[in-house]
């Protein structure tokens, strides 16, 4: 057993430098073609792409605001109710003494629907991420969890925000 | 290719306890709806923290292992998955769960679009609803969504549609009748309702009349209205048209009381014609004797 475990050890400062590094890096997104062709709304390929980009832009800011505990840093990418819950997670982590943070590592993103006049759009994401949990800076967990988002933004001002923000399996 | 192996080894070994630990430590339910009451099963003893994790909602609760940890209504109330763990001095063990919607709609919401239009517009009105639960949560579930389009003198369009990752979308032609009609989207007893204006569309036809004034010529139409016999509103305006001897003068009038009134030079053998947008009315040849 000795000898083994001095056979693992020098792997692990490597694990380590593949795990850091790798969160560095962006994501893999995968776009799959949409489903949203039938509404009456058919989506220019240019909105599709702000779509997305302002979407895989909101895990950054949501990445950023639950570490730090800093809800405003969701201002720009989220709103409405999305904001809202996120934003009481981050007052329930400050009062536990808690952060946590969450590497998305892949996303497979479809969209799925879109309202009249883009007004609203829909998709979905098969996102893999690792989250740790830290309670008083101190790592007590770390996971890597694939789930299924649900997600609708809205046009604002300059680009589209994030007002559902649904995990759904 | 050895040395391959004895890492898989290794990882599984070292792995192998956390995996029998997860079942033995923690039983948590693998989904419960939202708000409802659930317990979490933990085994051992001394003193833990139990956290429930995920971005929508973040709960810590210091635990006794060995007991059934309850949870009332209403604790644990966004969707989303959630990361359990159960932290001792020495280990941590996880579960997971899903938080899924509660079935009964509390909110709907309802776009529609235009909120004016011209009457008789086949898929003129644009409604798409997101369906919610008491808690915000966007309920994913299939529900029948019953959209209903009334105008003043009752008559209705109705179209059901069933949501699809929550979410519904009609199209539904404008009446015949110029007012304000109700457009109502509803999931089981919950209502929203959007107030869609919808204005007579082009005239049908421009009939105009001449006759003389002095020097002039007086030019009138009959009271405009739509193919649906909706009166044109006052202020569209109707261009009317001389033409004599290779030059032509224009006179745009805006509606009053329905009509339109203008007086123009009389010449003899002026061609008159009135028009107002893509409607292009009679032709008058102006002839003195």
């Amino acid at each position: 057993m000795l000898k083994l475990l001095k056979r693992l050890l020098p792997a692990l400062p490597i694990l380590a430098f593949a795990t850091s590094s790798h969160a560095a890096t962006s994501a893999d997104v995968r776009i799959e073609p949409s489903a949203a062709q039938n509404g009456p709304h058919m989506l220019t390929e240019h909105t599709a792409s702000a779509v997305i980009q302002d979407y895989l832009q909101s895990w950054k800011s949501l990445s950023a605001a639950l570490e730090e505990n800093r809800a405003d840093l969701l201002n720009m990418d989220f709103s409405g109710a999305a904001r809202e819950k996120l934003g009481e997670t981050i007052h329930e982590q400050a009062a536990a003494g808690l952060s946590t943070q969450y590497r998305d590592s892949a996303h497979d993103i479809q969209i799925v629907f879109s309202s009249p006049e883009g007004l609203s759009i829909q998709l979905t994401d098969t996102v893999a991420y690792d989250l740790q949990v830290l309670d008083h800076g101190k790592s007590i967990s770390s996971q890597h969890i694939t789930t299924r988002y649900i997600v609708v933004l809205t046009p604002a001002e300059a680009r589209w925000k994030v007002r559902v923000f649904q995990a759904t399996n | 290719m050895r040395r391959r192996f004895v890492f898989l080894v290794a990882t599984l070994l070292i792995a192998a306890p956390c995996i029998i630990a997860q079942d033995e430590a923690i039983q948590a339910p693998k989904s419960i709806a939202a708000g409802d009451a659930f317990a979490i099963q933990t085994t051992g003893s001394g003193k833990a923290a139990l956290y429930i994790v995920g971005p929508n909602q973040v709960l810590k609760r210091d635990v006794d292992r060995g007991q059934s940890i309850s949870f009332a209504p209403g604790t644990l109330h966004n969707a989303g998955h959630y990361l359990v763990i159960l932290k001792t001095d020495s280990s941590s063990y996880t579960s997971e769960v899903d938080v899924l919607p509660a079935n009964a709609p509390s909110e709907l919401s309802f776009l529609a679009r235009p909120s004016r239009l011209p009457v008789g517009l086949h898929d003129g009105i644009t409604g798409a609803v997101y369906v919610f639960d008491a808690y915000k949560n966007l309920i994913t579930a299939p529900a029948s969504v019953s959209f209903e389009l009334s105008n003043p003198s009752g008559v209705t369009q109705t179209h059901v549609v069933q949501t699809h990752n929550g979410a519904a979308l009609t199209a539904m032609d404008s009446t015949q009748q110029q007012g304000a009609d109700k457009f109502t989207a509803r999931v089981g007893d919950v209502i929203s309702t959007r107030i869609v204006g919808q204005v007579p569309g082009d005239p049908c036809g421009i009939k105009m009349s001449a006759k003389p004034s002095g020097q002039q010529i007086e030019l009138e139409t009959e009271p405009l209205r739509d193919c649906s016999g909706n009166a044109v509103p006052d202020g569209t305006i109707v261009t009317f048209t001389e033409t004599y001897a290779g030059a032509q003068t224009t006179a745009d009038v805006p509606l009053k009381r329905g009509i339109a009134q203008v007086a123009m030079p009389a010449h003899n053998g002026a061609m008159l014609s009135a028009a107002s947008g893509v409607v292009l009315g009679n032709q008058i040849r102006w002839e003195t004797h």
